[in-house]
């Protein structure tokens, strides 16, 4: 692809960057979201935004975007001054933004989501016609093919991400920014979102990824730049630096990014499943007859290609999605018809903000989500605050949550500190089983760390924890033992030891090309 | 969509609902003076017509005794994530049931009667409010719908009863015989007068104290209760409602029971405390003016008793106002209320954007 125009020349001669900050500063209220940010991005590359949640990548971008309007500062594209806080401006200035949740409309069709906002003209069958060639052309040279007269809502997520992806192209992105675009992906659309982010900025594009995963950084980018508090501490070209070092500059310390732990040391047999069979919403049998037990003493991590099955695994198990088939026994008791909580099951929700918290409640009024019925809590029935927020408060100082403000919203938190949260909550009903979903989404290195060591203390003082996570590290990681789901059914079972990311893959992915195509 | 900007307490609390009232006033005053009258002479007239006499402040505390209940009854069931628009109907059922206590057992002692009488109230408006709370929890039919349905049905059936059943016999007006002596919720004036107090007559009765237990009950329930919690959760996020092992389909219908008989205790206000009897559509719209006095009451007990106070002066200052003031009808009396509904109620996030950031500047004014 040609530039249509000579490229615009820098005040100080060689061609202009595609994208440059100078001094941006932006508070919200008491929160000093950006400091002084200055961020040169140069054309036709790919350039990582690293940083902890809560370091101010994402107001950042969304400034860059014209969501927010900087306090000071300004924004240079190929050399020309934009105006901040304005949208339209932006898009016409050639920035495009993926964002991590999809502004999409799932009933339309992905041809009528690509041309929303860019309709062209008043009668909508030139529009789309123009815009069906000039996606087909899209799809080929960006490897983004998608089927533009399917129904939206009904694509994989990774398909979707792609109709986002083509509908900022289609606006006439040449910047593309991308938020956290693998949270919602499995390794494997990852792998595929790289290779198209790769080609695009072959062809002339200019990528910007805002991820915190390291990977990721280190897998596809040209230059990384981590933000920390706000600011940005570190800039460097991608190959001149390692995961060790960037982890260390978004948290500011030394991180350990393995987790420490001794082999394990099985005991007796506390929760045993046998045949359980769970069907969807809709009636789908999503868990086809899956059969394991769970040792005092062991985690045992599910991994498998999201939506296979051990979502609804998982839920069966913490007793708040009915089976239709098997038996879920605590110390040899069904949890059928009682309170899970009661019998030792705790649960940490993969989904933090839709399950595991009440968004506008207080940090201490979630700490007693589904214990708000048990004693020191409640006594006949009134809620004892003082004792709430007492507890509260010393889980804070245990799990070193900050701040250690009991009654603070707790979205004010950042996503690391909100997942401790929950994480103390469980942890701290003293249970037998843990139930975990995605333990460290959302979540900052640091805290990443602290979780891990909190499940395996968990372990070690003969408790029996149920993992799952779209994170294969973590699986392989935390693990003692893996089961491997696809299909519904568990496929294949692996020491932790003696797993590769390969082997796993394998057995991921098998069944996964069988209920495809 | 954009979030709804956040205040500091006080503002939200205060200022806010204040800016709206004024705002409402505004445009009310403007209409005024469009029909040829005075505005400051009218918001004279409505301020004293509303506090300017012993009498006129006891029917201004009458009608928020009303306001109070239905307002009551809007904020717990909102709590639950619930709009329950059938407070109109609940309380007209409510009526219904106490008016019933009342003529069967008027005779006994008013030591067994008013209780009687207030449970019956209860009874009957939750029984009205279990149909939509049933129908939403196991069916999924939309509380609104089904409350604002509820309520023309309660209307009919009471207009049935009345012409029917209930009436008097040997009279024109639907309306049924008087409550015996015993069946009568004391007035103030007359309680005051027993102690040699001296205080003009009015409607103003003992119910009002019932309404402030009410309120009281209310605030320990939502926020100091494992039930109230569980309420809460409900109504801010069901999933996680499900996670923590809470129904959602109990608490909704707990939730509308509790909401149908805060409103039917209105008919002990009414009904016991005023009519002594029961005739058609004695809750004349209060269980409408109790969703706007609890959305500016922010569905707090005490918010809900300082907008239940400004609706029922505005009620009595507005009655006032239509004797006094020759172009003001009763029909502009109406208006000027649904003026203060609206920018109270629907309205009532128009000032909040620039409210949030004149503060916002004025915070970082001393900074710079």
């Amino acid at each position: 692809m040609e530039p249509e125009s000579p490229a615009p020349q820098a005040p100080g001669g060689g061609p202009a960057p595609a994208l440059e900050l100078r001094r941006i500063d932006k508070r919200f209220g008491g929160v000093h979201a950006n400091r002084s940010v200055s961020l040169t991005v140069a054309r036709g590359s790919i350039h990582g935004l690293i940083g902890e949640n809560g370091a101010g990548k994402s107001t950042l971008m969304n400034i860059v975007c014209g969501f927010h309007g900087a306090d000071s500062g300004e924004i240079r594209v190929n050399g020309r001054a934009v105006e901040m806080g304005r949208p339209r401006d932006s898009i016409e200035a050639g920035i495009g933004m993926v964002h991590q949740h999809f502004m999409l409309v799932d009933r339309f069709t992905v041809l009528e989501n690509v041309i929303l906002g860019a309709e062209g003209g008043r009668r909508l069958g030139e529009g789309i016609a123009a815009a069906r060639a000039s996606l087909e052309r899209m799809g080929r040279e960006y490897g983004l093919e998608v089927p533009l007269d399917e129904e939206t809502g009904q694509l994989p997520v990774g398909m979707q991400q792609r109709v986002e992806i083509l509908k900022a192209l289609h606006h006439g992105a040449e910047i593309l920014i991308l938020d956290e675009p693998t949270a919602v992906l499995t390794p494997a659309e990852a792998d595929q979102l790289f290779r198209m982010l790769a080609l695009l900025r072959d062809q002339g594009k200019t990528v910007i990824l805002v991820t915190h995963k390291l990977r990721e950084i280190m897998a596809v980018t040209d230059r990384v730049t981590v933000m920390r508090q706000g600011a940005v501490v570190h800039e460097t070209a991608t190959r001149d630096t390692s995961p060790r070092d960037l982890a260390e500059q978004m948290v500011g310390r030394a991180v350990l990014l393995r987790v420490e732990k001794r082999p394990a040391q099985p005991g007796r047999v506390l929760l045993d499943v046998k045949n359980l069979e769970v069907r969807d919403r809709l009636g789908v049998l999503r868990v086809k007859g899956a059969t394991f037990a769970l040792r005092a003493g062991e985690i045992v991590g599910i991994a498998g290609v999201s939506g296979n099955g051990q979502s609804e695994l998982l839920e069966a198990v913490a007793g708040i999605r009915a089976r239709c088939g098997g038996e879920i026994l605590v110390e040899g008791r069904d949890i059928a018809g009682s309170d899970p909580r009661g019998m030792g099951v705790a649960h940490v929700p993969e989904d933090r903000l839709r399950m595991g918290v009440v968004a506008p409640f207080s940090a201490e009024d979630n700490e007693i989500l589904g214990y708000h019925t048990r004693r020191p809590f409640s006594r006949n029935g009134f809620l004892n605050r003082g004792e709430v927020r007492r507890d509260c408060g010393r889980k804070m100082a245990d799990y070193d949550i900050r701040p250690p403000t009991p009654w603070l919203r707790i979205t004010l938190f950042s996503g690391g500190n909100q997942q401790k949260l929950v994480m103390a909550r469980e942890i701290d009903s003293k249970p037998l089983v843990l139930v975990v979903g995605q333990p460290t989404r959302g979540v900052d290195i640091g805290a990443i760390e602290f979780i891990h060591k909190r499940i395996v203390e968990l372990r070690d003082s003969g408790k029996a924890i149920l993992l799952v996570s779209v994170e294969l590290d973590e699986i392989m990681g935390l693990s003692d033992r893996i089961l491997v789901m696809a299909g519904g059914e568990i496929v294949g079972e692996v020491p932790s030891a003696e797993a590769t990311e390969k082997a796993l893959g394998l057995m991921m992915a098998g069944v996964k090309g069988e209920r495809k195509e | 969509m954009k979030a709804p900007a956040r205040l500091p307490r006080w503002a939200e609390f205060g200022l806010l609902p204040l800016v709206n009232l004024c705002a409402a006033l505004l445009i009310s005053g403007a209409i005024i003076r469009l029909i040829g009258e005075s505005p400051w002479e009218a918001f004279r007239l409505m301020v004293t017509g509303a506090f300017g006499a012993q009498d006129s402040i006891g029917y201004t505390l009458f009608y928020a005794t009303d306001f109070v209940f239905t307002g009551l009854a809007v904020a717990v069931a909102f709590h639950a994530g619930l709009f329950n628009i059938g407070g109109e109907g609940q309380a007209y059922i409510g009526g219904l049931g106490a008016g019933l206590v009342c003529l069967a057992f008027g005779s006994w002692s008013p030591w067994i009667v008013v209780p009687l009488g207030i449970a019956a109230g209860c009874l009957f408006g939750a029984a009205w409010a279990l149909v939509p709370a049933w129908l939403q929890a196991r069916r999924g039919s939309h509380i609104v719908i089904t409350t604002i349905m509820s309520n023309f049905i309660a209307s009919a059936l009471m207009t049935y009863l009345l012409v029917n059943v209930l009436i008097k016999p040997g009279q024109q007006s639907p309306e049924t015989r008087e409550f015996g002596p015993g069946a009568v919720m004391p007035a103030v004036d007359v309680v005051l007068g027993k102690f040699g107090i001296t205080f003009a007559p009015s409607p103003f009765n003992l119910a009002s104290l019932l309404a402030l237990a009410a309120c009281l009950a209310v605030w320990v329930f939502i926020w100091r209760t494992r039930w109230g919690y569980a309420l809460r959760v409900v109504g801010q996020n069901p999933r996680a409602a499900v996670y923590a092992g809470i129904s959602p389909e109990r608490t909704i219908i707990v939730a509308m029971l509790i909401s149908g008989g805060l409103a039917g205790c209105l008919g002990v206000n009414e009904l016991m405390g005023s009519q002594h009897r029961i005739l058609l559509d004695f809750p004349g719209g209060a269980g409408f003016v109790g969703i706007a006095v609890a959305l500016m009451g922010r569905n707090h007990p005490l918010g809900i008793l300082a907008a239940a106070l400004l609706f029922g002066a505005l009620y009595q200052g507005g009655s006032e106002l239509s004797f006094d003031m020759p172009h003001v009808n009763r029909d502009m009396v109406v208006l000027i209320q649904g003026l203060v509904i609206l920018f109270c109620g629907a309205l009532e996030n128009v000032f909040r954007a620039p409210l949030a950031s004149l503060l916002g500047a004025a915070r970082k004014a001393p900074l710079t």
